[in-house]
């Protein structure tokens, strides 16, 4: 299973910030009838080094309400994101948060 | 009859000749599909992106290549200029690495063991072809229970009767990789 390594946080700010303002960019997966439960999880697992628990949680978001936000960043790194996705054949798109 | 097994950093796959046979056909055409990789002469081209690019009309190629922005024509088009040809290249060699593991097929069939990465590309290009059968049969959640209607003469079945099996095998390399 591969891992992504921890995010090291090299600074804390003051005062609590809103992360999403830095982040207003969302990657989301929508639901098909074709791509399976357990690929769909191995992918969230594999492309975000997400454990397996969270994959899990996603890809059943996906399943019962149609779609799940499954990254967030700016619009670079969604775009980058739905482009790994779309490798493995999973239907994702790029959105600004709202 | 297939079998799948994990083995130590990798999978080991056994396929009978027909189901190699029926992988390799169905890797071929998906390959087809995809088209000639461009020629390196456009500037452009050889950077992975290509002068102008929209939607295919082929259902199947919408669907491996979807619109990356849902309400922003504009912006997908911009997506697509920049990464499909990429996308298109990365299923071509993920179909070649599948080619290339059945080469050794007898009349016995064929037993490839893969490491990880090559394992991914197995998952990729069985998930794209189960995505161009799926959506050429237009697959829906209730689709057992429409095949189960299927008159057993109509054309559609052997496209059925493939595309199940090849979710089966979907599901146990996932299963063997995970």
């Amino acid at each position: 299973m591969a891992t992504a390594p921890a995010p090291v946080e090299l600074e804390r700010p003051d005062i609590a910030e809103d992360q999403s303002a830095d982040r207003p960019w969302l990657a989301i997966v929508w639901n098909d009838p074709i791509n399976l439960m357990s690929y769909v999880t191995y992918v969230f697992q594999t492309v975000f080094g997400y454990s397996k628990t969270k994959a899990e949680k996603l890809m059943l978001d996906v399943h019962h309400k149609g779609r799940a936000v499954v990254a967030n960043g700016t619009r670079e790194e969604m775009e980058r994101d739905v482009e790994i996705l779309h490798s493995y054949g999973l239907w994702a798109t790029v959105k600004r948060d709202d | 009859m297939s079998t799948v097994e994990k083995v130590d950093k990798g999978v080991r796959v056994r396929l009978g000749p027909e189901e190699a046979a029926l992988v390799r056909a169905l890797m071929e055409q998906l390959q087809e599909l995809l088209g000639a990789p461009p020629d390196g002469g456009d500037e452009l081209a050889s950077l992975g992106i290509t002068a102008e690019a929209r939607r295919p009309d082929d259902p199947v190629l919408a669907r491996l290549f979807p619109d990356a922005y849902r309400d922003d024509g504009e912006a997908s088009g911009e997506f697509r200029r920049y990464t499909e040809m990429g996308l298109r290249e990365g299923k071509r060699e993920a179909a070649d690495i599948v080619l290339g593991a059945l080469e050794g097929a007898t009349a016995d069939g064929v037993e490839a063991v893969l490491d990880v990465p090559q394992a991914q590309a197995w998952l990729r290009a069985l998930n794209d072809v189960r995505l161009a059968l799926g959506t050429r049969l237009d697959i829906s959640e209730e689709w057992y229970d429409e095949a189960e209607q299927l008159d057993p003469r109509d054309p559609r079945m052997a496209m059925f009767a493939a595309y199940d099996w090849l979710t089966m095998l979907q599901e146990s390399m996932v299963r063997a990789i995970w």
